[in-house]
């Protein structure tokens, strides 16, 4: 399928999933639980464009998120801050543009972490993302504007745009980020800048000398990753009304989104979308059923598992299938 | 001046008390990361698990936790020799340990975590002993003891450690298992066998380390992950595989940790291990005594 057709197939089916929820769903926990998963969706793809596609791996994704929750908090508490200091007035800042800003600063994050592969492959960039995630971290938990350690509280804005209620828009807003991101990590797949992420995963001093400027592929590939985590980060505080670290930093966050792209697929732009929409839902189904404590335990034995016994994940799996499939008849 | 100075004293001293236990904490992860090129991130749940089982001791039969720790490091030296065994089924023999290798300990860092949680629950666990309250006092000098033993049994068992390492048979194979396993396999020894006793040894550490930080701070499931980046931090600001190195890279790290609580805040100190680890990495990835 060439990209152009594939972008407009996606957005159809955006479309026509919000509309058709809006239409016939009128559970707003559907909302709730439908708001995860696609958050999951968001942030295993940007976690797949560096992890599979480039073979870095990033333990910081709670980093990233985070720094684009926190960007939208500073951005609601702004008109505040500015009438009482300066005695200024400005409207509330919307939160699509919450999301571009939260994206461009986790995107400024996700280069500086770029930078630091210069330095550092395998296991020590594993390390260091996260220590990144830990210093970041602290500097949030010392920050007071924001509420410290002790978290501080978003009021929602009592009107919804495009009708409904708030959760229904939060819901139409991380269906759109959906499907950018899995529209992004599928044009990626294909062009020369994901066959130079490719080479660069199988043997980076091989591509380097081959003439792959590997550098700029690795930069742009930590920026787009980092800047995708962090507009999935950017409606968090609307979201769960109230902001505080250490859920925000959540090591879930991280887990999940290794977990996700690694149970999926890290090939392909589907494994990751496969493995959000699958562990998103049993983690959903389970904390209401059993417990929230369980659904992370499930979580974890489910990648252990994965890793050992399939490697490359659902995709993988299904792809073996079909070749014996192939080759028996 | 007295009082800033008799201050910046106490907090060298606690530092480099903090620092010992810091060493027992990581040198694990020496032998397993540094040694047997083995990323073991999960090394902070088997910490806690020794924690816990001090806990229950003592608890129950009001045993010493820094017995119990000492008595129970055959159970996790097993325990490693296990894990070790899954390891390399899984992942090292069929050659690709990158991403997989990391996730698999990523993801038994978690399950423990969450176990103990479901096990424990959140709440801060402690030990009773007679050593933790009181303080040894010299002039304006403070030394508490449940800080000064630990510090005291870990330089015992680094120092052990040591000594196994740099004489005995298997020890020797440690260290050349670390440098060329294909060597060692032509003078007859077999590189697994010696890994899973290698890696065995670092989980073994993890039952007396474990019992070293209840006494110290109560204990919840997941302050483990503080120390990852501290770990690792030590670890390769020590040279990877060099025991010394760690030991002066242990002291360094708690010192600075010290002096940041005290005239800054304990807030800010999660940040220093891990800023030092960022810039160690960016800057001098050999470490201080690196090759």
């Amino acid at each position: 399928m060439r990209n152009s057709v594939f972008w407009l197939v996606i957005v159809a089916v955006g479309i026509a999933f919000v509309v058709v929820s809006r239409l016939y769903l009128t559970n707003e926990y559907f909302y709730f639980a439908g708001y995860v998963v696609l958050q999951y969706i968001v942030l295993s793809t940007a976690w797949n464009i560096l992890g599979g596609y480039t073979g870095y791996t990033n333990f910081g994704t709670g980093a990233f998120f985070a720094v684009g929750a926190y960007s939208s908090a500073v951005l609601h508490k702004l008109p505040q801050l500015l009438h009482s200091a300066f005695d200024l007035t400005i409207i509330p800042v919307p939160l699509p543009v919450m999301i571009v800003v939260g994206g461009l600063i986790s995107g400024l994050l996700g280069l500086g972490t770029g930078y630091l592969t210069l330095r550092l492959r395998g296991v020590f960039f594993a390390i260091a993302t996260l220590a990144l995630s830990i210093v970041v971290q602290t500097l949030i938990v010392n920050w007071d504007f924001v509420g410290g350690s002790r978290g501080i509280y978003i009021i929602r804005p009592a009107m919804a745009p495009l009708g409904g209620g708030y959760i229904e828009y939060l819901f139409t807003l991380m269906t759109a980020l959906s499907v950018l991101s899995v529209g992004i990590a599928r044009s990626i797949e294909g062009s020369r800048l994901g066959l130079g992420l490719a080479a660069i995963r199988d043997d980076e001093l091989a591509a380097e000398a081959s003439g792959v400027p590997t550098l700029r592929l690795k930069l742009i590939a930590t920026t787009m990753s980092g800047a995708l985590m962090g507009m999935a980060g950017a409606p968090l505080p609307y979201y769960v009304t109230y902001l505080d670290p250490a859920s925000s930093f959540n090591l879930a966050y991280a887990v999940n989104s290794v977990a996700m792209p690694v149970i999926g697929g890290m090939t392909s732009w589907i494994g990751p979308v496969i493995g959000a929409i699958l562990l998103g839902t049993i983690q959903q189904l389970a904390t209401v059923t059993i417990s929230s404590a369980l659904n992370l335990l499930i979580v974890g034995v489910l990648l252990i598992l994965f890793v050992i016994i399939a490697p490359n994940g659902i995709v993988g799996l299904v792809q073996g299938w079909r070749r014996k499939w192939e080759s028996d008849g | 001046m007295i009082i800033q100075s008799g201050l910046l004293l106490n907090a060298i001293i606690a530092g480099i008390l903090l620092g010992g236990f810091y060493a027992a904490v990581s040198v694990g992860v020496t032998i397993s990361f540094g040694m047997l090129d083995i990323a073991n991130i999960s090394q902070p749940a088997f910490i806690l698990l020794g924690s816990y089982a001090a806990y229950m001791t003592n608890l129950y039969f009001g045993l010493d936790p820094i017995l119990t720790g000492i008595v129970m490091t055959p159970a996790f030296f097993v325990l490693g020799m296990a894990v070790y065994r899954l390891y390399y089924f899984a992942f090292e023999r069929r050659g690709d340990q990158a991403i997989q290798g990391l996730a698999f300990f990523f993801g038994l860092l978690f399950v423990g975590e969450v176990s103990l949680v479901l096990i424990f629950g959140v709440d801060y666990r402690f030990v009773a002993a007679s050593y933790i309250g009181p303080s040894i006092h010299m002039g304006i000098v403070e030394l508490p003891l449940r800080m000064l033993l630990p510090c005291v049994f870990s330089l015992i068992m680094v120092g052990l450690l040591q000594l196994y390492l740099s004489r005995s048979f298997i020890g020797r194979a440690i260290l050349a298992v670390s440098q060329d396993g294909l060597a060692l396999q032509l003078m007859a020894a077999s590189p697994i066998k010696i890994k899973q006793i290698a890696f065995g040894i670092s989980i073994a550490t993890c039952a007396v380390a474990g019992s070293f930080l209840i006494i110290i701070q109560p204990v919840e499931p997941s302050i483990g992950r503080d120390y990852i980046g501290r770990i690792f931090a030590i670890c390769v600001l020590g040279g990877m595989t060099s025991m010394p190195g760690m030991l002066i890279a242990a002291m360094l790290i708690g010192v600075v940790e010290s002096i940041t609580a005290t005239f800054y805040g304990p807030s800010w100190a999660p940040a220093v291990s891990f800023g030092f680890l960022l810039v160690t990495l960016a800057v001098r990835p050999a470490g201080l005594m690196g090759r």
